[in-house]
């Protein structure tokens, strides 16, 4: 579904990432680890197409179609949804209106809301005095009216505490599993989605199928994300970043 | 006699402010402009107006039907058209009429806006103007908003009207003022005198829309004198193009613990010129105010006044104005005043002016929306925080203007 070639960016006339190769196939859910700083939130705006960040080498396809020089809201139609780390505020604009106008009015905002405890927020604007947790589970609220085909999930338990985290978690399972339990049906016509951990806690909640390490604006590693995790937290990222193997051309 | 010599004396400053201008906005030549007329026939409903002259009230918040309205006030040039009382605890009648009917008017009438203050005043006051008389009598909470319309319909003449509301000891009330243009009218100009008394305990939420047409000039005068624990809620919307508006409604509030907040939205079109004020004098221990303006330029010239003046120790105030340019060719100056003449006061103030946040347009883009309609919600967003609370009628007449605002040329 997803695939990156070669990408380069840069940020403020700064090079962030340098030859990113990553795939998500259909019904995947792939994850992306790496410390602070890494580039991996500067990938998944990248991808989004959010200005200020430059592409200045590769591509981006999404199903075969270069998508590289689209504008942000022909991504988005095309099935690219994001859940950003910090979003804007939107003074004046309501929650509810949010997720109607998202969910092109088919979505009911309180039934929505409801499953994330957010029926309190849906009159307060977007964002404006949300907690870290509160931020999180606006987006998936907004992501879900917005149903895309691609989730690109940018640190979703980051800042989410204990008791909202169970929620988050089963919010972006179900999300991911466009509600079946069947992996051949998920993997023909299921979600796919790209997601940022720097802790790995989100794999507690989701089935992920691959992961890679992103150190110094590139991808220094992948394979399977539970024992990349597990070597992660045995060893820390340093070993990463030191690390002289270098990964095969995925897929 | 002494009486006497007084008016004299008054009529002789009236004199000498003829030619008197305005502290701010363009100074307008009131000698080409003759007064407009006083024989517009009466209706008894309004529903019995054109079907033109329905849709310009409607446009201007007014419902014909009157459903939903505790009374009705239709002034079309000089001519009271139309009174009407539906609900109890109000009065609505021509402030000619109060006269005549109250002795202690003459408390009121021209006793908070000076009559020498300058031209405008000046011809207000010289042509003996009428306009409304609004009165919630002692204790009443009117149940529903009063609605009144000043229509302009000659051409190239000056409408003059002086209105009065007073809202007695802990009465609550509201009151929708439209103001607007009859079809075909171009050029015109509009003077009106606005005196609010709001007794003890007693609340007024006044929601003026205007509505005015290209060549429309605009000079308001209004002051408000509140007592002890009283509120006062000014709602202002101006989002049709017009020529020039120059307007610095002035809140006085004498008695303890008293509030005002002024509420203002407003966007100054290509040729359009809105010189918008909010005072708020806080004579009283206790007393507090908000004064809030949302505007917008794409392309007009806009200058966002507010001033607080804090003379009483434990006054609170705060002050946001808040610019977007849209276009080009637009100019907005904001300029917000603190003025502390005791030491223990507490004033704030912020102000914003600029292009729509890239990153808010781009935000909703990645939900999908277009560059436009993302760009539509963050202005309307913009303009509802000015106007928070409105009734939702009312809002959806302003969604209505914005949808018609072109809000493209960024």
């Amino acid at each position: 579904m997803l695939e990156i070639e070669n990408l380069s960016v840069e940020v403020a006339g700064r090079k962030i990432l340098r030859n990113v190769n990553l795939s998500v196939n259909a019904g995947y859910t792939n994850v992306l680890f790496g410390p602070n700083g890494s580039g991996k939130s500067t990938l998944l705006m990248t991808i989004m197409g959010f200005s200020g960040y430059k592409v200045t080498e590769g591509r981006i396809l999404l199903n075969g179609e270069d998508i590289t020089g689209l504008p942000i809201n022909e991504r988005a139609s095309r099935g690219i949804g994001i859940m950003m780390q910090r979003p804007p505020n939107l003074v004046g604009v309501r929650l509810r209106n949010m997720v109607k106008v998202t969910g092109k009015g088919k979505v009911d905002p309180d039934a929505a809301a409801k499953e994330l405890d957010m029926e309190p927020f849906l009159d307060r604007d977007v964002n404006v005095g949300f907690s870290g947790g509160e931020i999180k589970r606006s987006e998936l609220l907004q992501l879900g009216a917005q149903n895309p085909c691609l989730y690109l999930l940018d640190e979703p338990e980051s800042g989410v505490d204990l008791v909202s985290i169970e929620k988050v978690g089963a919010k972006v399972h179900d999300m991911l599993r466009g509600g079946t339990s069947c992996a051949g049906w998920k993997m023909q016509s299921g979600k796919a989605a790209l997601v940022i951990t720097h802790t790995g806690q989100i794999l507690d909640f989701i089935e992920a199928d691959r992961g890679y390490v992103m150190c110094k604006g590139t991808i220094a590693c992948s394979g399977n994300p539970r024992d990349l995790l597990a070597e992660i937290r045995k060893m820390g990222y340093e070993e990463c970043v030191k690390c002289k193997l270098k990964l095969t051309p995925v897929n | 006699m002494q009486a006497e010599a007084d008016t004299s004396e008054l009529r002789h400053k009236v004199e000498e402010a003829r030619k008197k201008k305005a502290a701010f906005g363009e100074d307008i030549d009131l000698d080409k402009y003759p007064e407009a007329s006083k024989d517009v026939p009466k209706v008894d409903r309004l529903v019995d107006l054109s079907q033109d002259e329905q849709r310009t009230l409607l446009n201007a918040g007014i419902i014909p039907s009157e459903e939903g309205r505790a009374g009705s006030f239709i002034y079309m040039d000089e001519s009271v058209v139309h009174t009407s009382v539906r609900m109890p605890g109000v009065e609505v009648m021509p402030v000619s009429m109060a006269l005549k009917k109250y002795d202690w008017m003459r408390d009121y009438y021209w006793k908070a806006v000076l009559p020498d203050a300058d031209k405008y005043t000046a011809r207000t006051f010289e042509e003996q103007a009428d306009g409304y008389f609004i009165r919630a009598l002692p204790g009443a909470k009117v149940k529903a908003p009063v609605q009144t319309c000043l229509m302009l319909k000659g051409k190239s003449v000056a409408q003059t009207v002086h209105n009065v509301i007073i809202v007695e000891e802990g009465a609550e009330m509201e009151v929708v003022t439209g103001c607007s243009t009859s079809k075909g009218v171009e050029r015109a100009l509009h003077l009106g005198i606005s005196e609010f008394y709001i007794k003890k305990g007693a609340s007024l939420t006044f929601t003026m829309i205007h509505n005015w047409s290209e060549q429309i000039g605009v000079r308001p005068r209004t002051v408000v004198l509140q007592a002890e624990d009283s509120t006062y809620i000014s709602n202002y919307v101006a989002l049709r193009p017009v020529r020039s508006i120059q307007t610095y409604p002035t809140a006085r509030l004498d008695g303890k613990n008293s509030f005002a907040r002024f509420n203002t939205v407003a966007i100054a079109h290509p040729g359009s010129e809105l010189d918008l004020g909010s005072r708020v004098i806080m004579n009283a221990e206790g007393s507090r105010c908000d004064i809030i303006s949302r505007t917008i330029t794409t392309g007009g010239k806009l200058i966002a006044r507010g001033q607080m003046i804090g003379a009483a120790p434990g006054i609170k105030g705060h002050l946001e104005c808040r610019g977007l340019i849209l276009g080009k060719g637009g100019i907005q100056i904001a300029i917000p005043e603190l003025e502390a003449r005791v030491p223990d006061v507490e004033m704030t103030h912020e102000a914003a002016v600029g292009k729509i946040a890239q990153d808010q347009v781009e935000y909703l883009m990645s939900r999908g929306m277009s560059e436009d309609e993302a760009i539509g919600i963050i202005v309307r967003g913009f303009l509802e925080v000015g106007i928070r609370g409105l009734p939702e009628a009312l809002k959806r007449e302003i969604d209505a203007t914005i949808e018609k605002t072109d809000v493209k040329g960024m």
